[in-house]
């Protein structure tokens, strides 16, 4: 026999605070995990994770590997011109092998799946933006306040 | 009916899955298996044939042709478990 559902209706926050290709997944991963569960999901981008939603940079988010220990590079490589981009197109390659979708399709892929995803305020202002400058997908601009008020009840998650 | 499930209310054998099963766990869900339901189940059940693992939602609306969206519309609350449950295959070992 099927057994039900968990009847409390489950529900995540997921923080996305950082812009580098590799922080950039692990939000969208939870939070599409959420959604195929059955759990209700939203996204708030804020800081550097704007970028993750960011028209012009969604496309090119690069590898974070300077002051990274778990870097494949040595650090002193690192930080040489072109390191990072080669070590992300090579990352790009690997996970299109695995069949991962580029961060823009999958935050396709999340609108889709009813996530609901935000864009914060402050930092729009910080970085002197608007929300024309995020991806359709991104349905409003929020302060940290009306986030937290729609999470209530929800399991939250920082990135 | 004897059937044997996992802890979660997946189907333990694949071999015991029927389409009449299907139909009757889709009520239990709530659900009414249309054609386009069963282009997701039968394509979620042919990865699974075929690979041994069973897929998380990309995989199933790529082979089915149905979209993502349409999935989650088919099979709300929890699309790739409920396909899972209804395929009669394990819970999905998939992310993605």
């Amino acid at each position: 026999m099927p057994e039900k559902e968990t009847t409390k209706k489950r529900s995540l926050s997921v923080i996305c605070s950082k812009g580098s290709f590799d922080m950039a997944y692990p939000g969208l991963i939870l939070a599409n995990a959420a959604r195929m569960g059955g759990v209700d999901a939203r996204l708030f981008f804020t800081f550097w994770g704007l970028d993750i939603v960011n028209e012009k940079k969604i496309d090119h988010l690069h590898l974070n590997l300077v002051g990274n220990p778990s870097s494949p590079v040595p650090a002193m490589i690192a930080g040489l011109p072109g390191v990072e981009a080669l070590a992300t197109a090579q990352m790009r390659k690997e996970m299109e092998r695995l069949d991962i979708p580029p961060v823009r399709e999958f935050i396709e892929m999340l609108d889709d799946a009813g996530a609901e995803l935000y864009g914060c305020q402050m930092a729009l202002d910080m970085f002197k933006l608007t929300k024309d400058d995020l991806v359709p997908q991104v349905q409003d601009v929020l302060t940290a306040m009306d986030f937290m008020d729609m999470s209530e009840g929800a399991q939250i998650i920082f990135i | 009916m004897s059937l044997e499930v996992d802890d979660q209310g997946y189907l333990a054998n694949r071999d015991d899955w029927s389409q009449q099963l299907a139909e009757e766990w889709a009520g239990k869900f709530g659900l009414a298996l249309t054609d386009q339901h069963w282009q997701v189940i039968n394509a979620a059940r042919a990865i699974e044939g075929e690979s041994g693992a069973s897929p998380g939602l990309r995989k199933i609306s790529k082979r089915s042709a149905v979209p993502i969206k349409a999935i989650y519309k088919l099979f709300p609350d929890g699309p790739a478990k409920l396909v899972a449950k209804l395929a009669g295959i394990p819970k999905p070992k998939s992310c993605l």
